[in-house]
């Protein structure tokens, strides 16, 4: 009875997710510019970055297969999901979602297998973005075998929170809801399952990236989208083995992030990283604006290295003025080493 | 008449190679049966009972450790039920290179992963190993020290010690034959007791150590039950072994084992508690952590000189001892040092290990065995002040100078 159950589910949640895929055709991919395919550097190669004295690699020769994923990071970073737009009769923008929470497993570094929980069958799952001031309506699927929520960060009604014993409270597997609120306040914020144990449900990987526009909008640049994450493979609840930004360990260093000098580039960064307290996000060779949480237009500082505890965020703008390849990695140098590394090839 | 003979078959008759049966059948029969049986459960028995409950049990532990500069390569050896494939490999917290001969270690097999990573001299070293569901199996190098190399020098260097820690202080020991062949006989029966003591004592420290070797290692092949079984195939071999030297001589048949054999007897467990030894400092100098130098060398010779002693004191009664036999019976005790020297720093297993020192335990009980008639007193008992005295007095004495050697 139990695996027919099990059975069930599973099918009902792979075939939500296809529905998700041929309904959704917002992903705004006009800036793929740098497709997965995209030729890596000079100095790396196929071979990669790193080993030996040269610093820190995964075996090299062996490669993550994105494909078997359903997703791959470089894709992940421009990938901005605006949603089902419709006007409102109060002239305000609807926009509509669909999410299904769905177990899987996702490898995290080549050869390594992560048993996740997801969010749409990524990590992070996909980045909502909407305008200050639009009305969002949030259908929640729970395709996974345990219960889960959606828990967002802005300002919304306490049954809005998507937390476990109010409003909807847990969603059962199986069953579905609907978070409805307002886009407010502007800024780079974060969504994630907020169900018990939450630092399991959080680290197996439900978590994204929710980010509300200015009224005005902001400078037309290039946008990324950063989550720093790590995975816990052993199960343990101490510290991680693997460390990443947008869940593949190296990932940029094997397929760097490609931008043009000159051109205004915006990092919406965050760190939901489980089981270590802090995190960091250093880049080499050139100096960011950084402005907090996101949520006002002039930045607090122009650095090169920003520290964040688990939940923080904000936004980043730089323009490259030397092309070639900038690395950026977590500056907590442990966490550089066991994955969270990459770089930018400025063309 | 046949059918006759086969109706009514005699009740004890030892006649039975009448039976139609030939006896090579009813041996081969069941075998095949049981082959057949076997490899019948071995391919359809386990879909009846499914899949386990739960994962893969995953368990897998280095085995040897090999550091070259640039290098650091480990034996992986899997001790659990189900295959293991290791994913990546980190050095203290930084993801490396590796080759391997294969990443998936089949059930008992062992691999080897050879990691880029630039290692300081000095250093201790945690490399954890994430196989791929993400377990992770933590190997520590308490301390980083590069790995000699076996060519010409390398062997010269432990034969070398293997001399200064086997064959020197046996043949220093034995240098006490002229006394013991001077002295009375109750003097006699004191010296052999002390020896009981030395040996005893031995026993009683190649136990300890040898638990201790056997469970730092990986247990795949049994762990400290290998001492037990060293011990007791060294045991009997050498009671097998006293039994064939008696049957072949006519006078010993009545007297007991000859003084010779005795010294033997002694220098083969001797040598096999040598061996242990040997192979004890060879993997501690491999791993870097033998204190190479004088006071090693003073420390085993005082110490193991009393094993000369042991040899000869059985000698005493003995009227001729050539020349030729004593070094013979020196080398037996004494060389296994040196092979021990040899097979510990170039190809340690903590399992070899135990169950090497395992049959010197064993060898050194046995000999323990043989002993016991030459202390007994007149009344024909073991156990009197005189013997007890030097009993004791054996273990003092090797206690005492063990403490020298003590780090």
């Amino acid at each position: 009875m139990r695996i027919d159950r099990r059975q069930l589910l599973g099918g009902g949640a792979l075939a939500a997710a296809g529905a998700l895929t041929a309904l959704n055709p917002h992903g705004d991919r006009a800036r793929a510019q740098a497709s997965s395919s995209g030729s890596s550097m000079g100095h790396g190669g196929a071979k990669g970055h790193g080993g030996g004295a040269a610093g820190a690699t995964m075996r090299k020769g062996a490669r993550v297969d994105h494909r078997a994923n359903g997703f791959n990071p470089t894709d992940v970073l421009r990938d901005f999901d605006p949603g089902r737009t419709r006007r409102l009769a109060s002239g305000r923008t609807l926009r509509e979602w669909e999410i299904v929470a769905a177990d899987k497993e996702v490898e995290i570094a080549p050869g390594i297998k992560y048993p996740a929980w997801t969010f749409n069958g990524r990590m992070p799952g996909p980045t909502l973005r909407a305008r200050e001031g639009d009305r969002l309506r949030i259908r929640f699927v729970n395709g996974s075998e345990h219960p889960h929520t959606m828990h967002f960060h802005g300002i919304h009604t306490a049954e809005m929170d998507g937390v476990p014993e109010i409003g909807a409270g847990l969603i059962e597997p199986g069953q579905s809801t609907v978070y409805e609120f307002d886009a407010d306040p502007f800024g780079m914020h974060l969504y994630h399952c907020h169900a018990g144990p939450l630092a399991e449900h959080i680290a197996r990987g439900m978590y994204g990236a929710f980010i509300v526009d200015p009224k005005q909008g902001r400078e037309e640049a290039d946008e990324l989208m950063m989550m720093m994450n790590g995975f816990n493979t052993n199960f343990d609840a101490e510290g991680n083995q693997v460390y990443a930004v947008n869940s593949i360990a190296f990932h940029y260093v094997d397929e760097p992030v490609r931008v043009r000098r000159g051109e205004l580039v915006r990092i919406y960064l965050a760190n939901i990283l489980e089981y270590d307290p802090i995190n960091s996000f250093h880049l080499h060779g050139n100096f960011f604006e950084f402005f907090p949480t996101g949520t006002r237009l002039e930045p607090t500082e122009f650095t090169d290295t920003i520290a964040m505890v688990q939940g923080q965020r904000g936004i980043l703008e730089l323009r490259f003025p030397h092309k070639g390849p900038f690395m950026f990695h977590a500056h907590k140098t442990e966490f550089a080493d066991l994955g969270w590394m990459g770089f930018f090839e400025v063309v | 008449m046949e059918a006759a003979t086969r109706s009514h078959p005699p009740v004890d008759s030892p006649q039975t190679s009448r039976h139609r049966v030939p006896v090579w059948a009813l041996a081969a029969i069941p075998l095949a049966l049981i082959v057949a049986a076997l490899a019948a459960l071995l391919t359809v028995g386990g879909d009846t009972l499914g899949e386990r409950l739960g994962p893969p049990v995953e368990e897998i532990a280095v085995e040897r450790t090999v550091l070259r500069p640039g290098e650091i390569e480990l034996t992986v050896r899997n001790m659990g039920p189900d295959a293991v494939t290791v994913g990546q490999v980190f050095v203290n917290d930084t993801y490396v290179d590796y080759r391997t001969t294969g990443a998936t270690i089949g059930r008992r097999a062992a691999e080897t992963l050879t990691l880029d990573y630039p290692w300081q001299a000095d250093s201790p070293y945690l490399v954890t190993v994430v196989s791929a569901t993400g377990a992770t199996t933590e190997h520590e190098i308490p301390v980083a020290v590069e790995t000699p190399s076996a060519d010409g020098g390398f062997y010269g260097l432990m034969a070398l010690l293997g001399v200064y820690v086997g064959v020197i202080p046996v043949a220093l020991g034995m240098l006490f034959l002229p006394l013991l062949r001077r002295v009375r006989e109750h003097w006699i029966r004191f010296f052999m007791a002390v020896t009981v003591g030395l040996l005893g004592f031995l026993a009683a420290d190649a136990y300890l150590e040898g638990t201790e070797i056997a469970e730092a290692g990986t247990g795949a092949f049994g762990g400290a039950k290998l001492l037990f079984i060293g011990a007791g195939a060294a045991y009997l071999g050498l009671v097998a072994l006293d039994r064939f030297l008696r049957a072949r001589s006519e006078r010993a048949r009545t007297t007991g084992a000859s003084p010779f054999q005795l010294a033997l007897l002694i220098a083969i467990g001797i040598g096999l508690h040598n061996l242990g030894e040997g192979l004890a400092i060879g993997s501690a100098y491999a791993i870097g952590e033998l204190a190479l130098g004088a006071f090693l060398v003073f420390g085993f010779a005082l110490h193991n000189t009393t094993e000369g002693l042991a040899i000869v004191a059985p000698l005493s009664a003995h009227r001729h001892p050539s020349p030729a036999r004593l070094a013979a019976l020196g080398l037996i005790a004494g060389a296994p040092a040196i092979l021990g020297a040899f097979i510990g720093a170039s190809a340690y297993n903590p399992e070899l290990a135990a169950l090497l020192i395992g049959a010197g335990i064993g060898a050194i009980v046995q000999v323990i065995v043989q002993l016991v008639p030459a202390i007994r007193d007149r009344a024909g008992r073991a156990l009197y002040p005189a013997s007890v005295g030097g009993i004791l007095t054996g273990v003092a004495v090797l206690y005492l100078t063990g403490l020298l050697l003590s780090t």
